[in-house]
Parts: C-alpha cells; sequence; structure tokens
C-alpha cells in the first residue's frame, strides 16, 4: 500500500503497519570532546540504528551513550567497527547482533537472542537475559552479570560467553567450540548434543545432556578463568566443573537402543 | 508466534482495559491476526455474559440481518425463560452482544447450553466478574469497537494472535472461558501436541468446544481439575505432566493470575514484580507500555508455574 507523505513523495508503508517507513538520520546527538550522547525516547528502532551509523561510519565519532532504549528489539546491531557503546536502559530481542569490533555497556536487561552472531568485540549487560543469550556468537566476549533464560551459546562457534547468574535449560544447546561460564546453577540438559567446546559451572547442574561429559581439568582452564575474571572485575573465581563433549555422537549408526545392547 | 499478556493490580480497580491495550498493542508484531480480552471488573451480584451471534466467516445470505436480530431477542427470552431476569442488553458489535442479568439458580452448563443451541451463537464468558472480548484486528481496534477504554477492574489477560493451529476467525481467538465454569480464562502461546487426545477425554466427561484451537483444552482442563478440589496452582502443576508440546500459557480465576512454562522453556515471557501491580509479557516491551521505566524484570524458566492472589 503507497501513500503520500506531506511534500507528496510516494512513501512505502505496511497494511499492518509492521514496516518502519524509510527514515533518514535525525541527527539529535550532542557531540563533546568526540564523545556523542543522544535520547532514543522519541525515535524509532531505526531511527536509533541509523543514528549509531552515522555517528560511527559518517562522524568517525567512537564512544557514543544512548539514553532511555525502552525496551526496543534490534537496537545496535550490525556494526562493524571499534567503538565504545553505552546503552543506558534495557533492551528487547536481538540486542546487538551481528556485531564485529564493537565494546558494548548495556546497564539493563536484554530479550531473547542477544548478541546472536557476534563477530568479535565485548558486550557486557548488567541486569538479566532472556533465552538463546549469544546464539550462534564466533568470537568476543559476552558477560551477563544477571542470569539468562534456557538455550544459552546454542550453535556457538566460538568466542566466550560469561554468566554470574544462573541459567535454564538446554545451555551450550549444539555448541561447536567457544567457552561458557557459568557461575550459577545450569538446568536441566546442559550441552546437550554439543560438538565441542567448553563449559565450565559453577553452581549444580539441574542434568546433563546426551554427550555431554564432565571434562578434565588442566592449567590452561585455570589461566583462562583467571584471566577473564581479572578483565572483567569478577573477584576470586569459586571451583568450577568442566563439561566437554563425550564424542559419542560423532559416529552415527542405525542400532536402536535395545539393539545396541545386544550386539556391543 | 502469538503474544500473551497479563497484568495483576494488588490494591483496588484501576483502568485496567486501556492498559492492556497499551500492552497488547505494543505485542502487535507478535500477532497481527486478532486481539483478545479476558478482564475481571469488580466483584458484583449480577452475572454478565459476552455472546458472538456470528463469526466473521459465516455466511452472509439475504437473510442475515434479521437472523442476527432475531437472535439477539432470543438470547434474552432463552436465558428469562431458564429463570434469569435481564438487566441490561448491549449490542457491542453487528455479531455480538452482553448481556448483564441476575440469576439464583446453579446450573450455568444449562444456561450456556441453552444460550449456544442458537444457530451460530457461542458464550464467550459468563460470570461475576470475567468479561471476554475477543475479534479480529489489533488491539485498538478492538478496544474501539467493543468501548474498553473505560473498564476499570483488578486484574485480566490479553491475547494477539498469529493463526498457525486454525482458522483466523473469533472462535479461534484467545482468550478462552472454562464452559461452564464460571470467571476462569487461558490464553496460550504455543502449540499441543496431544490436543486429540484430551479433547476427547473432556468431551466423554461433557464439555463442549468450540473451536478447533488447542488452547481451548487448557481452560478447560484447569477448570475441570479445580472443580474437582485442586487448586489454581495444583491443577497448573499438574498439567506440565498432561499436556504435551511447547507452551506458555496464563491463566486468571475471579481472585488470582498464574503463570505455567513447558519443561523446554520455549516459548518466552517476561515477569515483572512491583509493589501494587504484577505485569507479564512475552515481551518486555509490553511492560513497558504500562510502566515506564527501568523495571527489574526476569524470564521464569522451564517447568514454573506462579501464581499470584489478589
Amino acid at each position: 500500500m503507497a501513500t503520500v507523505d506531506a511534500d507528496g513523495r510516494a512513501t512505502r508503508m505496511d497494511a499492518r503497519g509492521l514496516v518502519e517507513l524509510n527514515d533518514t538520520v535525525p541527527h539529535v546527538s550532542e557531540i563533546v570532546d568526540g564523545r556523542a550522547t543522544f535520547d532514543a525516547h522519541d525515535l524509532t528502532t531505526r531511527q536509533v540504528n541509523l543514528e549509531l551509523r552515522s555517528l560511527i561510519y559518517d562522524q568517525g565519532i567512537r564512544d557514543i551513550t544512548v539514553l532511555n532504549p525502552r525496551a526496543r528489539h534490534s537496537l545496535g546491531v550490525g556494526i562493524l567497527a571499534r567503538c565504545r557503546i553505552r546503552f543506558e536502559g534495557s533492551i528487547g530481542y536481538f540486542a546487538c547482533g551481528l556485531i564485529d569490533g564493537p565494546e558494548v555497556h548495556i546497564t539493563g536487561r536484554v530479550g531473547w537472542s542477544a548478541c546472536e552472531n557476534m563477530m568479535s568485540g565485548v558486550v557486557v549487560i548488567d541486569g538479566n537475559a532472556g533465552s538463546l543469550t549469544g546464539a550462534a556468537i564466533r568470537g568476543g566476549d559476552l558477560v551477563v552479570k544477571g542470569r539468562v533464560g534456557a538455550r544459552t551459546g546454542i550453535d556457538q562457534k566460538g568466542g566466550t560467553i560469561i554468566v554470574c547468574g544462573d541459567a535454564g535449560a538446554n545451555t551450550g544447546f549444539m555448541m561447536q567450540r567457544g567457552r561458557q561460564i557459568i557461575l550459577g546453577n545450569a538446568g536441566p540438559g546442559l550441552g546437550d548434543s554439543m560438538y565441542d567446546g567448553t563449559i565450565y559451572v559453577g553452581g549444580t547442574v539441574k542434568s546433563l545432556g546426551i554427550d555431554c561429559v564432565p571434562g578434565e581439568w588442566t592449567d590452561a582452564d585455570t589461566e583462562l578463568i583467571e584471566r577473564k575474571f581479572r578483565i572483567y572485575g569478577l573477584g576470586t573465581p569459586p571451583e568450577l566443573q568442566k563439561f566437554v563433549c563425550g564424542k559419542k555422537l560423532y559416529n552415527y549408526d542405525t542400532l536402536e537402543p535395545s539393539e545396541r545392547r545386544i550386539v556391543l | 508466534m502469538c503474544g500473551i499478556a497479563g497484568l495483576i493490580y494488588k490494591n483496588g480497580a484501576t483502568a485496567i482495559g486501556e492498559d492492556m491495550t497499551r500492552m497488547l498493542q505494543s505485542l502487535k508484531h507478535r500477532g497481527p491476526d486478532s486481539t483478545g480480552y479476558a478482564l475481571y471488573r469488580p466483584p458484583a451480584e449480577d452475572w454478565v455474559m459476552h455472546v458472538k451471534l456470528a463469526d466473521v466467516n459465516a455466511e452472509r445470505d439475504f437473510e442475515f440481518d434479521q437472523r442476527i436480530a432475531r437472535n439477539r431477542g432470543e438470547v434474552r427470552r432463552r436465558l428469562e425463560r431458564a429463570g434469569a431476569e435481564v438487566l441490561e442488553v448491549q449490542d457491542t458489535t453487528p455479531h455480538a452482544m452482553t448481556v448483564r442479568f441476575s440469576y439464583d439458580g446453579d446450573d450455568l452448563k444449562l444456561l450456556a447450553d441453552r444460550i449456544e443451541d442458537i444457530h451460530g451463537a457461542e458464550v464467550l464468558s459468563l460470570g461475576h466478574q470475567l468479561e471476554i472480548v475477543k475479534d479480529i484486528g489489533d488491539a485498538q481496534t478492538v478496544a474501539s469497537e467493543y468501548g474498553l477504554q473505560g473498564f476499570t477492574g483488578t486484574h485480566g489477560i490479553g491475547h494477539v494472535r498469529m493463526a498457525t493451529e486454525s482458522d483466523v476467525d473469533i472462535s479461534g481467538a484467545h482468550p478462552y472461558w472454562a464452559y461452564p465454569f464460571s470467571d476462569v480464562a487461558v490464553v496460550h502461546n504455543g502449540q499441543l501436541t496431544n490436543y486429540h487426545q484430551w479433547r476427547r477425554r473432556l468431551e466423554r466427561s461433557g464439555h463442549r468446544f468450540q473451536s478447533e484451537c488447542d488452547s481451548e483444552i487448557i481452560a478447560v482442563y484447569l477448570a475441570e481439575r479445580m472443580d474437582a478440589g485442586d487448586s489454581l496452582e495444583d491443577a497448573m502443576h499438574r498439567s506440565l505432566e498432561d499436556l504435551d508440546g511447547v507452551f506458555t500459557y496464563l491463566a486468571v480465576t475471579s481472585d488470582a493470575l498464574g503463570m505455567a512454562k513447558d519443561e523446554l522453556a520455549a516459548k518466552p515471557l517476561v515477569l515483572y514484580e512491583g509493589e501494587d501491580v504484577v505485569a507479564l509479557a512475552s515481551e518486555e516491551i509490553a511492560i513497558r507500555a504500562v510502566v515506564d521505566r527501568e523495571i527489574e524484570t526476569y524470564d521464569p524458566y522451564e517447568s514454573e508455574v506462579m501464581v499470584w492472589q489478589r
């Protein structure tokens, strides 16, 4: 459906109101000493992202603070440059997804699929996070100070996810590489169907998923944990259990579990 | 996908109709097909019944308008014949009506069955407090059609639907009233895989189902458990075992609101517990539509059941 705006130009609009109009960069930031700050209260999601992009790519600003994100979805996605972004408040789903390089600090909570497909960079979340946190990330560090929902780091292909609180069901589901450090308790099905990678858990594990087994602790583990705790100021590391892939699912056979007992 | 929302105020009635509309409107992207409300007015002696006289996809023949007009009168006549005294009749939309009446009997099933015997009619809700309003369109459209802006009440739930399991029509829209038990309603996000099994079981024990929608069995299931002596919380705990599939659902009675999540935590729910209000929604953005400040929220975990009493 096409409508005409005040200047007589045709604009694109979805009949169900699901697509935002093609916005232009709002240019509402205050820039002091190379640091930009803007209030997202009255901006649309698209306007916030356009403003971020304009500051980073067009104006070369490397330090940005966003006020009042108001739990909206898909903020700070697809930023592919080294820079520092601070969100003062909560973000909804897909926060900082598909990023490559930024150091992001979110002072509130995030919804589902935070930092999905992150390539590199650092994201620190002060509050809780929803399910699918760090889905399919390939690199970088993701630190959640609160608790996370289910399936944290599903399909993780690299990088480090640190959770200071508890984690829900199927944490590390199908992870392929990388590390997860869960300081609280983990829900049922930890590391279910994982291919590779390491999960460290500080609290209790409700149950292990299929083909997830306790791993052998090495000096490299101690070094990694201490380094990450030092970088993010998390204090002294607690005693952690290590879980890795049992590699039983690497080879496929066509036997039913009952048949396997007889044959093998 | 669907979006669900729940709101319970601990200190008396507020403009719950307007608050719920704001919550559901901000969840529109999760389900643009239909919107439904189950709102609770302050306790009253009289009964209130919402009746749908025809669905949106019903055949519009030459006699359609006359038949609807005739059926409106028939609803009133049948209530009076069953011993109810009709106090107020509101023709909310061309295909729905609301009746307020006093009734001393205790056979709600008989009352509902007599109304639903009228061709095309469905009792959407029946109770001292519960009022269910549902129709196709987004929250603002439904709220203005049914005049919900002025609705004051203590608690309520709502639903925006993206139809996956059955048709886009009113009988497929949530919330579902737990026929024939008064003041129980449910909204659901997910799919139940043992729907037909439960539907057959519940039909054998005498319940009727008006839709092809899997969510309808949750309401009837809970109401039947509560009728057998379970508390809402016990019934919801038991449902985690009995229902199969992925689900997050909210259930309400005249004095409580509860949430339950399946063992995979497959469907989202965000919870905010304030001093005077508890708000739940599929996404935080809906909670922020009524509590517009930075708040502490979290996702309940798998197999969790929580109930808040008024």
